[in-house]
């Protein structure tokens, strides 16, 4: 079902998001048009119920979806958009239109919050939509960035908080979205590796680079597998397995972003090159909804007070 | 890239073995210390072996008619991990289950399947793999060790060293040149039974650097061994051996080597009460659920009847990578509590393990080889 669902999404990216149209989109642009492809194709209601209108998918079936927009560096919260009308739909509370972003700090900056009409907030006792309208927002002019800073008083229009909070399922969309971005450096810096010519052959033959480039193939399937056993569980996912999806991803993304850039050289810090698409946001979902050591002390106190072995606790949700 | 190794289950069936093999350890792994536990790998007891398999433990992939349980890859999974985080003394059966007895299933002959199988699955017959030579380390295609037809079958003569177990066992599946010289390369290699307790067979063990003896050095010296020694087809020993050692990386016994190390310290941070390391728990749970995921993956793709040798290179570089972190670690978190009291048990685990780490990497083809592998499966060579 899954493949089936991929390849018209991943046709859809490529058509509407292609790398002018995402650096259009960072540079201010209108992204209305974008949204609306997206809103239009019907995906955003993959993760409702069928008895609702949506495709009824699990979090595990849209997986590679997630990972597709991490892949195309997608500049709009489509997969926070997702989920949001999951839970909303799920809460029995009609879903507003356009983008929404799932704001579990009020602290940070949140990704794709300057492209976004609405926020499910977190306020520690429920989720709350609140239009952003109504909430501050503050750039964090980094560049080409659409991060932001929400605060304000969230809305009363509330549904009940997930058991996890709100942070853990945000978690593991980021780590889905940083599997995707993972796959694609890799093969953008295997494929330059195959064709950039220095000393007379092609520098993949080099012996260092084949090292480099093979523990980023590992940091890769790392990634992805972790990002699958974050979505194993749902929307409502165990501490274990959003820590686990987190810590992995967020922990190889800066390796993976320093390796790519290395394998590229002085080319792959150009604006006009794509793969500083990528590796920014790397960075950013790193760092977004609690970086490598933030679940790895979640997941340590959780271990710590579990009287198990270490093989028991990693087979257990 | 490498899109085939994605998240497994564990099927029921698999995991219904699970509280068999934890029972079987329950009565037979109690008040075992923690620094002959994390031994495991190097842990030689014939005996538990043998009980092993007469509990139906070994031979969890072959077939029931030579003697297996015909269970398959995952079931294989689940008592590897089991028999591996509770420290089990597994040498006298670990290559001969895992390696020997799956190639003479594939490459073997009816006879030499009767002749062995069924005794592996016994836990009767213990196997060693020939390949290291003194002058045939990671470049294994320059081995020199030869066997010659004469009017008996092969005559053998050479020499093999850092041979895991070989003084313990009954069996080696050597590696060895046939036709050609080194200079040929992969062609010429085959790969041949030979009896360890056969007129011209000398065996010395080695002592490593932790005082166990684990590894011996072999010679061979006009060793007369019958036609049917050479398994599968004279020449394609390489090709064998590749795949055989596909067999030898994706286990899960790559990710769990260090495991006795980490539960004991868990169990001290745990005794002690002591906080401030939960990050660095955390961080590595993650890895290990991470890792045990990606050996899934793996074994997944080996019970779908694939060869998975560049995923399982992937899975044995990183998950080695995380066994000999854990020690480097843990005795950082300890000693940087300098007053704190630490167990003698727990001081000889952790140096143990961080003494034996090296040979994580080294056994089973080097970490230099097995990213030259991965590099050649995303075509850069």
């Amino acid at each position: 079902m899954t493949t089936e669902l991929l390849e018209p999404f991943v046709r859809m990216l490529d058509e509407i998001a292609s790398p002018a149209a995402v650096r259009a989109v960072e540079a201010g642009g209108e992204w209305q048009a974008m949204w609306r492809a997206i809103a239009a194709s019907g995906f955003l209601d993959a993760l409702v119920g069928e008895d609702q209108g949506g495709s009824g998918l699990t979090l595990a079936q849209v997986e590679p979806l997630l990972q597709a927009l991490g892949a195309s560096a997608v500049p709009l919260p489509v997969g926070e958009t997702m989920i949001a009308r999951a839970l909303l739909a799920h809460a029995g509370i009609a879903a507003p239109a356009g983008p929404v972003v799932l704001a579990a700090t009020q602290g940070q900056p949140v990704p794709c919050a300057l492209v976004a009409n609405h926020a499910l907030v977190d306020t520690g006792a429920a989720l709350a939509v609140t239009p952003l309208s109504e909430m501050e927002v503050t750039a964090t002019g980094v560049h080409g960035s659409l991060a932001a800073v929400l605060s304000g008083p969230a809305q009363s229009l509330a549904l009940p908080r997930p058991a996890n909070g709100l942070r853990s399922i945000a978690a593991v969309l980021r780590a889905c979205l940083i599997a995707g971005a993972a796959a694609r450096v890799c093969d953008m810096a295997a494929a330059h590796a195959a064709q950039r010519v220095q000393f007379g052959k092609p520098i993949g033959k080099q012996q260092a680079l084949q090292q480099m480039l093979s523990v980023m193939a590992e940091d890769m399937v790392a990634c992805r597998i972790a990002a699958q056993l974050g979505c194993a569980g749902g929307l409502d996912p165990a501490l274990t397995h959003a820590a686990t999806a987190k810590i992995t991803t967020s922990a190889a993304a800066p390796r993976l972003a320093a390796s790519a850039h290395a394998v590229h050289g002085a080319i792959g810090i150009a604006e006009e090159f794509d793969l500083q698409l990528l590796t920014r946001r790397l960075h950013e979902w790193r760092l977004a909804d609690g970086s490598e050591s933030y679940w790895s002390g979640q997941l340590g106190a959780e271990r710590l007070g579990a009287p198990m072995s270490s093989m028991d606790f990693a087979r257990t949700p | 890239m490498f899109d085939g190794l994605t998240l497994a289950a564990l099927p029921d069936a698999a995991e219904a073995v699970r509280p068999k093999i934890r029972a079987f350890l329950a009565d037979h792994m109690a008040g075992i210390a923690a620094d002959t536990r994390a031994r495991s790998w190097q842990g030689f007891d014939a005996a538990f072996s043998r009980k092993l398999g007469a509990e139906g433990f070994l031979g969890l992939t072959l077939p029931v008619e030579y003697g297996g349980q015909g269970l398959g890859p995952f079931a294989r999974f689940v008592v590897v991990e089991e028999l591996l985080s509770a420290g089990a003394p597994v040498a006298a059966h670990w290559i001969a289950d895992r390696q020997s007895a799956p190639l003479l299933l594939h490459y073997g002959t009816e006879g030499q399947r009767q002749r062995h199988i069924p005794a592996i699955c016994r836990g009767e017959q213990v196997f060693c793999i020939g390949m290291s030579e003194p002058g045939s380390g990671s470049d294994l295609a320059s081995v020199r060790t030869r066997a010659d037809r004469n009017a008996d079958g092969w005559l053998l003569n050479g020499q093999k060293i850092w041979t895991t177990n070989a003084h313990h066992a009954d069996y080696m599946i050597a590696l060895v040149r046939t036709s050609g010289t080194s200079t040929d390369r992969q062609a010429g290699l085959s790969q041949l039974i030979v009896d360890l307790h056969a007129p011209g067979v000398t065996i010395r063990p080695i002592t490593d650097l932790t005082g166990d003896a684990h590894f011996a050095e072999v010679f061979f010296d006009n060793v007369q061994l019958a036609d049917d020694a050479l398994v599968g087809q004279e020449g394609d020993g390489w090709a064998q051996c590749t795949a055989e050692l596909a067999f030898e990386r994706s286990g899960p016994e790559r990710i769990y080597s260090s495991v006795v190390l980490l539960d004991a310290w868990i169990a001290h941070l745990q005794a002690v009460g002591r906080r401030d390391a939960d990050a660095l728990v955390g961080r590595l749970t993650a890895e290990l659920a991470t890792l045990r995921a990606m050996s899934l993956a793996c074994t997944a793709l080996l019970a779908a009847g694939e060869s998975p040798v560049v995923e399982a290179s992937i899975v044995k570089d990183r998950g080695t990578g995380f066994e000999q972190e854990l020690p480097v670690v843990i005795g950082d978190d300890l000693a940087a509590h300098p007053d704190e009291p630490v167990s003698a048990e727990l001081w000889r685990t952790l140096a143990y393990v961080t003494h034996i780490a090296p040979s994580f990497s080294l056994r089973g083809g080097t970490r230099e080889i097995l990213r030259g592998i991965i590099a050649r499966g995303m075509g850069l060579r």
